[in-house]
């Protein structure tokens, strides 16, 4: 093993939990800062999330949401793009996945229409991503910035349709009527019955992120447009030598990453509120980031990460409503000291490990 | 793990002058995980001598002098610098006890002058007045004692190479170095710029300063050096004085084995034309016309050299070709189709065309260094039917296929899973080269088959090349090394400045050649 690096188990399981506890000591810091105590407070955040079935239902709620957007971010990752736009892209494709319960729901069963959902959010999410990817394809405008805007326009074009066009007549609130039941996927508490999910909005989508999960571990490693992606993400001259155009990795791999956002929508628009409503991302398309850094790349970490912010999604509202000094912002604190330990600090404990299993390591061969 | 057994040396380290050694090793050793990069190292420098490191990739040699400059910490052994016993913990440290290094890959600013890099890291205050003013009376200092005169205002990355590498060691003069270690110093230069830099190491030495002088280039050790130290497989196997040595020694030293340093190259009866380009142009992204208006052609069966110092278009010249950049005009007819390089470039529809391209930088082009060898031995090929079942990619098959050709061309370690970038520079060569002939090519364009590349394997690459020209094959061969070119070529052309400046035969002479790559024609001149 040469110098810097480390061992896989190290890599992906020994640095994001040290950087994982670090973050806590720090909310535990802050938690003390303000007068309360920080273990109390972690007993009402994990039992918050895990401790009684409404609780678990919410946490994997949020956390197929972050699959979605995680995976996003991570796919375009791959191919050395930093894909910004997950929060439009899933705001968008919601749009396609309304218009296709909108139009059907009332012809035909849910699982007629769920294909159909599912095309309309990667397709939009997937044309959000187009433009960009173009930009950046053809005329060398960076991703980075042309994704972000067009977060702003995503919100404003979203604005003008829901309080002007989708809004049912006669109703003040910007969002589209209702879907009926063929529009509406089954939550797992009427699913598993057996199980007390309470009132927790968890929906077969969670299944579909998981099956997305396979979906992008199989494009990734095992396609031939996976190695492409792979080696344009890796090495740019080398995809040009091994004649992979960058302007059709690039654009490719944009539209799938916006295709995979858009999907977002499924969970929240046609599991959670049967109907589009302004600003249902919520933020979860930035979530992504952190969590595709954190899972590095790979979905089962992905996974891993989601279920993490869920667990403080779903924890920190608890945690606010048991101790109410630690107010919502509070959480919000702590959701930013995760994402900035595991994601912008995330190469802070490297050094120092990698210096240890150096020593480690050459030690057992002397041995 | 300090104890050392100092008998176990064998005279190894007795070379050096009696007075007390500018460096001295006892008994380093470092290992990464299972690999003992150093294994007992001695080694003595004697002050004011050149001294010569040779050995092949991978030979530990590169990692002996991060030790020394504090890249790395040794896992036992003592290192003295002028008798005293010290620890080197890093590059910080090594400066502060006078040790200068010259990377092989340079640490410069490019958009910064001269002087401004020179002075990076030691500024030498918070406003930077006194600290220019003070480096540009030191830097005129040290032009004057060591001859390297240069202009402290030039733009760094407007610089030559040879010119980039003077400043690289004025950097290590200006902190005070006493000893100065170069890295493969001639891996870029051409060789007249080679030559420059003897001249500054020698006025160097005979101004007192130590010089370590790391190459795998056994020609740069006879000419320059006083003293010489061979590694293999990360041990000191010889220290010798330089002027009592050969070249066959060292050879057969650092490989453990004579070699021959001949190729060996049977008639061939050459064919028809494989390859043939007329009126290429190249212009490179800022838009300089870097070919201007080649014309060549390949036979089967034929090495067509191209010799001429790096930079003069060749580079441009193989990117256009191979279809990775677009030309701006001209056309190539490959087994008889014709092709216009202006309109496609697609390196894919190239090699499904019969065209395989060996790449002059295997780390920038030929290989991605994070993907495992058997990744690595598809690049390119990646969307024949052999590697696929349907979208998905053919894992079981295409191990077995890099693990066939692991064994054809001893590629070790022989394994598929290992990332290249962890394969010695010779090793990750024989990839790509398996990976370029295997396919069956009708014209291989090869570029510096060899840089970087330890001697025993750069036998086995020349082996390879005579074996496509005996099968017929059109070889196009593009090197800086003219040993290399006179060798396998049947046929040379020069370049320079772009242009096609005179073609010879094989029995060309070094001058001959070596006139028409400084763009004398002497044809023209007679």
């Amino acid at each position: 093993m040469s110098k810097g690096q480390l061992p896989r188990w190290v890599d992906f399981g020994l640095l994001p939990a040290l950087n994982l506890i670090a973050a806590f000591i720090v909310s535990g810091l802050v938690v003390v800062i303000i007068g309360e105590d920080p273990f109390e407070a972690v007993k009402w955040l994990v039992w918050g999330a895990l401790g009684y079935g409404e609780g678990i239902g919410y946490t994997l709620y949020y956390a197929t949401n972050f699959i979605f957007t995680g995976l996003a971010v991570a796919v375009a990752f791959h191919a050395g793009l930093f894909n910004i736009g997950g929060e439009g892209q899933a705001y968008v494709g919601g749009l396609g996945i309304a218009l296709a319960c909108l139009a059907l729901d009332r012809f035909i069963p849910w699982w007629v229409t769920f294909p159909f959902a599912i095309a309309g959010g990667a397709l939009f999410g997937a044309a959000w991503a187009f433009i960009p990817a173009y930009l950046q394809a053809k005329r060398g405008s960076h991703i980075v910035i042309t994704t972000i805007m067009f977060n702003f326009i995503a919100s404003a074009l979203m604005v003008y349709l829901l309080s002007n066009i989708l809004i049912p007549q006669g109703t003040m609130s910007p969002s589209t009527r209702n879907f009926e039941a063929g529009g509406q996927l089954p939550l797992l508490r009427n699913v598993f019955t057996s199980f007390d999910f309470g009132q927790s909005p968890v929906n077969l989508a969670f299944f579909l992120a998981l099956a997305v999960c396979v979906v992008v571990w199989l494009l990734i490693w095992h396609t031939k447009l996976g190695y492409e992606i792979r080696s344009f993400g890796k090495n740019p001259d080398a995809a040009a030598y091994a004649g992979i155009s960058p302007v059709r990795i690039t654009i490719i791999t944009m539209l799938i990453s916006g295709g995979l956002a858009g999907l977002m929508g499924i969970n929240v628009v046609m599991g959670e509120q049967t109907r589009l409503l302004l600003d249902f991302a919520g933020g979860a398309g930035f979530v992504g980031i952190a969590v595709a850094l954190m899972g590095r790349g790979h979905p089962i970490g992905i996974i891993l990460a989601a279920m993490l912010f869920g667990l403080l999604y779903q924890g920190g509202a608890e945690l606010a409503f048991e101790i109410p000094t630690i107010s919502r912002d509070m959480i919000v604190v702590i959701q930013a000291l995760v994402i900035l330990f595991a994601g912008a600090l995330e190469h802070m404990f490297r050094p120092a490990v990698v210096a240890f299993f150096d020593r480690f390591s050459s030690d057992t061969a002397e041995a | 793990m300090q104890v050392i057994d100092l008998i176990d040396q064998k005279g190894r380290a007795t070379v050096a002058e009696s007075n007390v050694p500018a460096i001295e090793l006892i008994g380093v050793n470092k290992s990464f995980g299972p690999v003992h990069a150093n294994k007992d190292i001695n080694l003595v420098v004697g002050k004011g001598s050149i001294h010569g490191i040779i050995g092949e990739n991978g030979a530990g040699k590169s990692t002996l002098m991060s030790i020394l400059y504090g890249f790395y910490n040794a896992d036992s052994g003592t290192i003295k610098i002028d008798g005293k016993a010290t620890t080197i913990p890093d590059s910080k440290s090594a400066i502060s006890q006078g040790i200068g290094m010259v990377h092989q890959h340079f640490m410069l600013v490019d958009p910064f002058t001269v002087l401004e890099n020179v002075i990076l890291g030691a500024e030498g205050g918070a406003l930077l007045k006194d600290g220019v003013a003070n480096a540009r009376r030191e830097l005129q200092r040290l032009a004057d004692e060591y001859d390297m005169t240069i202009d402290p205002d030039a733009v760094v990355g407007e610089l030559p190479v040879g010119l980039q590498q003077r400043v690289e060691i004025l950097k290590a003069l200006y902190r005070g170095a006493d000893i100065l270690i170069l890295d493969e110093p001639t891996g870029v230069l051409t060789p007249s710029e080679a030559d420059h830099l003897f001249r500054i190491l020698r006025v160097l030495r005979d101004q007192g300063k130590t010089v370590l002088l790391i190459t795998h280039k056994l020609r740069e050790i006879m000419d320059v050096t006083d003293t010489v130290s061979v590694m293999r497989r990360g041990e000191m196997v010889a220290s010798r004085k330089t002027a009592e040595t050969s070249m066959e020694e060292l050879a057969e030293l650092m490989v453990g084995r004579s070699v021959l340093l001949e190729v060996d190259k049977p008639e061939v009866k050459v064919g028809k034309p494989l390859l043939k380009v007329e009126g290429l142009n190249v212009r490179d992204d800022r838009g300089v016309l870097r070919v201007k208006d080649v014309s060549f052609e390949v036979r089967a069966g034929e090495v067509l050299g191209i010799a001429g110092v790096s930079g003069n278009g060749q580079s441009e010249l193989l990117a256009a070709l191979s279809g990775i950049t677009r030309a701006e005009s001209g056309t190539m007819e490959l087994s008889g189709e014709k092709l216009d390089l202006a309109g496609v470039h697609d390196a894919a529809e190239m090699r499904h065309k019969g065209m395989s391209h060996v790449p002059e930088d295997r780390h920038r082009m030929g290989l991605i260094n994070q993907f495992s060898e058997y990744e690595n031995s598809i690049l390119g090929y990646h969307r024949e039917p052999k590697y696929s079942k349907g979208m998905f990619l053919d894992k079981d098959a295409i191990r077995k296929e890099a693990k066939e050709r692991i064994e054809k061309y001893d590629i070790r370690p022989p394994t598929t899973e290992m990332t290249a970038a962890k394969f010695s520079g010779g090793n990750q060569q024989k990839i790509v080269l398996a990976r370029e002939i295997e396919c069956d090519p009708d014209v291989l364009l090869i570029g510096q088959p060899t840089r970087g590349v330890d001697i025993g394997a750069i036998e086995y690459i020349h082996n390879r090349i005579m074996d496509m020209r005996a099968q017929g094959k059109a070889v196009l061969l593009v090197s800086v090394e003219l040993d290399e070119i006179r060798s396998l070529s049947d046929r040379i052309i020069v370049m320079f400045d772009g242009n096609v400046v005179g073609e010879r035969g094989a029995e060309a002479t070094e001058q001959d050649l070596g006139l028409l790559m400084a763009g004398v024609n002497q044809e023209a001149a007679e």
